[in-house]
């Protein structure tokens, strides 16, 4: 609607009838980019020496300070190029072609002259730079900006070509919405509108905006074939993907993680998984909630976890032990220092509890909290993050329910532990009855721990969280 | 009253680029804006969104911000150069890269922001700051407030109570400056020292000053009484009414692609990896046992990652293959304390589980990431 009264009600520029390539310099005021350029046509490659352009306030130089771009790079008009700074301002300069960039005339920290070229850029005039053939809609243009277009009081930019798709294919470029930098359209747009116009099917996005022809038979399911066969197929027009792969190197903290991940292969795993019924330890823990929040401790279930399996290590201390390279010696842990594995920004990290065979559940807990505030903070000690004697894996907070941890080196068993769900299960009288479910899966170094120790290592520590009563017998 | 409301639909499309949400709608040249957020990087990608989105042309707009403590460094400046990023860590201070030039700045909530938004052509940083100047002393007459000429703006000919810093982009520029009114100058002081030695550079500098709080030459004043002022001002100077409109940095609806900007602000490779190309040539003298060891350590570190590493230590102290691994692991890897003690505490589980090891290696990753 608002279209129509601003055609009928603005003033528009008039047009000159024929568009000229030399710019008017009088009607610049700004001397942007200068170009030497010939308005006769010329075979492609013309080389044009982009001049840096006055920044205003009388300043005559600045100092290069990044570049965007490199020589060879093929750059669109108003990408940007570098910026440059000059007492307390820095600029973005971008580009007043398409074409490729030949040559940069300074590096890294060097002072750079207003006025004076900053890069050459070969401009392919083949591909149309005059917009001759552009447009398709009323041409309102400027002197100054001459790719832009007043429509509706509101300036489209687009490239030469993406204008030129666009008219081949009769579309509007006011009826496409932009998603470039400064809501630029680009060739990914029209041919985004031009599926969506003609049904034909794009590659599955997020949002699923495709629109199958099925949907329309809901109402009329006599004849679907019919109605689809009525939504105008293409006819061969091809699904154009522009995506990149995109190779980064690996470094730092990953380049870790290979050589430990490559160590832990070499140990032969075996998985046991079991099912837990957490209905009163769910219960428990609500009571002991609040007692926990007065002392300013967060208590989650981990800490009854890693207790009980403290527990369960004190009866099956080969499980808290280490193998040495040779394989000729294991040494017996005597601190059970728990890892906990903690998602963060950079990965997966697994600092420890330190001696949970002397700490209470709620030690435990006040623990987990500093450890949990300082991997989120990335604060984490060498302290924190060294000295693992056996590991769990809450992964369930995330989502799963059976999952097959890596064992960490030089650590010999670790547990991931799975969602908690709300499952029907039959009681001791045959009754269905809402059960608290929770799984966990095993993994242990089969070289010196055999199935039978890591299932009733598991079933002791099942026994400690369905029955927490019975913690209190055995806690020191 | 069709014509009142055609005129709106049609200014109001001429203001903002984008075709959505635009009820900023008071009439005018010129709009003053303030922001509801404390939150420095959402204020930031503000400034961003009105820079790349917003057409000048009709209407300049000044915006108005403060932040709760933030240290914020230039666009091209080293953050390991201008303020001491333990601490920052320890008392949970952002650390913001700006886009704009100049020096390193610390913001709290008794620091008003000022940012004056306007076309390329019409970027003018010492009539706004003449403005600034202006509103202060019809606040307070007795105010012996300046413009330099490197535009800062000086209390009592010596003490710095604002510092400048600009942006200009294809079409549309902006000039930022801040005003101390009541900030907590012990913590401005120690956070903006740095303590990290051996650094060479070619990062922006900043230029020390002593500053001064406005709260101290008159305790009546807030920063509340200043934001108003200065906008009364503007208001006076644009010919406007003297109403500020109150925007929620959060809401998307209004500012199509906010967030966007805000996460980008927010990233490790804008805050840090954005360091212009710098080295590190020092000495760490880590007390083992009963000694001192001397060991040299030479980095140079790019897009704010280690590029090459050096680290002298004596022979045999660490096993050889693990040195070479530590360097091997820290080439490449975020110049970062984090970063380092994972890559260190991952590296030593492959190797044997000696405690004389692991304390060794744990000292030199306790001394590295002093460094950081």
């Amino acid at each position: 609607v608002c279209i129509h009264r601003v055609r009928s009600c603005s003033s528009i520029r008039f047009i000159k009838s024929k568009y000229v390539c030399v710019f008017d310099k009088s009607a610049l005021k700004f001397s942007h980019q200068q170009r030497l350029f010939r308005t006769s046509p010329v075979s492609c490659g013309q080389i044009v020496q982009f001049k840096l352009s006055d920044i205003g306030e009388g300043i005559t130089e600045v100092t290069v300070k990044e570049w965007y771009i490199k020589e060879g790079d093929s750059v669109s008009q108003f990408d940007s190029i570098c910026e440059v700074q000059s007492d307390k301002a820095s600029v973005t300069i971008t580009s007043r072609y398409d074409g490729v960039i030949r040559k940069l005339h300074y590096s890294i920290d060097d002072i750079a002259f207003v006025g004076k070229p900053l890069v050459d850029i070969e401009i392919d005039t083949s591909k149309g730079v005059s917009p001759e053939e552009d447009v398709v809609e009323t041409p309102p243009m400027s002197h100054e900006e001459h790719t832009h277009q007043e429509i509706k009081g509101h300036k489209t930019l687009a490239t030469p070509a993406v204008r030129r798709l666009a008219m081949e294919n009769n579309i509007k470029l006011s009826e496409i919405v932009g998603t470039g930098k400064d809501n630029r359209i680009l060739k990914e747009d029209i041919l985004n509108y031009l599926a969506k116009q003609t049904g034909a099917i794009l590659p599955p996005s997020p949002k699923a905006e495709i629109v199958p022809p099925l949907q329309k038979t809901e109402a009329v399911p006599a004849a679907p074939k019919d109605k689809a066969r009525r939504i105008p197929v293409p006819a061969s027009r091809p699904i154009v993907f522009s995506g990149k792969d995109k190779t980064e190197p690996v470094t730092g903290f990953q380049k870790a993680m290979v050589k430990t991940m490559s160590a832990a292969l070499k140990i032969p795993h075996f998985g046991y998984s079991d099912e837990i019924d957490l209905t009163q330890l769910v219960q428990l823990r609500e009571e002991l909630k609040p007692l926990a929040e007065i002392r300013g401790v967060k208590l989650s279930f981990m800490p009854f976890f890693i207790k009980a399996a403290s527990l369960g290590l004190l009866q099956y201390p080969i499980l808290n032990a280490s193998l040495d390279e040779s394989c000729q010696n294991v040494t017996y842990k005597a601190s059970h220092n728990i890892g906990v594995a903690m998602d963060t920004e950079q990965g997966l990290i697994v600092p420890n509890v330190k001696n949970v065979q002397v700490c209470s559940v709620f030690d435990i807990a006040v623990e987990l909290n500093r450890l949990q505030s300082l991997g989120s903070a990335g604060q984490l000690g060498t302290s924190d993050l060294t000295g693992g004697t056996f590991t769990l894996s809450n992964i369930g907070t995330i989502g799963g329910t059976y999952a097959k941890p890596v064992i960490l080196p030089p650590e010999v068993a670790i547990g991931a532990l799975g969602k908690i769900q709300v499952l029907p299960r039959f009681n001791g009288k045959g009754e269905v009855f809402k059960a608290q479910i929770m799984n966990v899966s095993w993994s242990a170094d089969h070289r010196i721990i055999d199935g039978a120790t890591m299932a009733r290592f598991s079933n002791l520590w099942k026994s400690y969280l369905e029955n927490p009563a019975s913690m209190l017998l055995d806690l020191k | 009253m069709v014509l009142q409301s055609f005129k709106n639909c049609l200014w109001l499309s001429c203001v903002l680029r984008t075709p959505k949400a635009c009820f900023w709608s008071t009439a005018g040249g010129a709009l003053i804006i303030q922001s509801v957020s404390n939150d420095v990087y959402q204020n930031l990608a503000v400034e961003d969104w009105i820079h790349d989105h917003m057409n000048l042309e009709k209407q300049q707009v000044l915006f108005l911000w403060r932040n709760s403590p933030a240290v914020v460094i230039g666009r091209h400046q080293n953050p390991w150069q201008e303020c001491n990023l333990r601490l920052l860590r320890q008392k949970n201070i952002k650390l913001a890269r700006r886009r704009s030039g100049g020096g390193t700045v610390y913001h709290d909530l008794g620091n008003i922001n000022l940012t004056f938004f306007t076309t390329r052509k019409k970027y003018e940083r010492m009539g706004n700051l003449k403005l600034v100047v202006k509103a202060l002393k019809a606040l307070r007459p007795q105010l012996d407030v300046h413009v330099t000429d490197r535009y800062d703006i000086l209390l009592d000919r010596q003490y710095k109570i604002s510092g400048t810093a600009a942006k200009l982009g294809r079409t549309s520029a902006y000039h930022h400056c801040t005003l101390l009114c009541n900030a907590d100058k012990s913590v401005l002081s120690s956070v903006l020292k740095s303590p990290y030695k051996g650094l060479k550079s070619n990062a922006t500098p900043s230029v020390p000053a002593s500053v001064k709080n406005l709260f101290e030459e008159d305790a009546t004043l807030t920063s509340e009484m200043f934001l108003d002022a200065i906008a009364k001002e503007y208001a006076v100077q644009q010919q406007i009414d003297h109403h500020i409109t109150l925007i929620n940095p959060a809401d998307e609806t209004l500012l199509p692609g906010i967030s966007n900007k805000t996460k980008e602000l927010q990233t490790w490779e804008w805050v840090y990896g954005k360091t212009p190309k710098f080295s590190i040539s020092t000495c760490l003298n880590m007390a083992y046992k009963d000694s001192v060891l001397d060991v040299k350590v030479n980095m140079d570190v790019k897009h704010g990652r280690i590029e090459v590493c050096n680290i002298d230590l004596p022979e045999q102290w660490l096993p050889p293959g693990l040195c070479r691994e530590l360097v091997k692991g820290l080439t490449g890897s975020k110049f970062c304390p984090n970063e380092t003690t994972t890559l260190v505490t991952t590296l030593l589980r492959v190797y044997p589980q000696d405690d004389e090891l692991h304390s060794r290696c744990s000292l030199l990753c306790e001394n590295m990431i002093r460094l950081m």
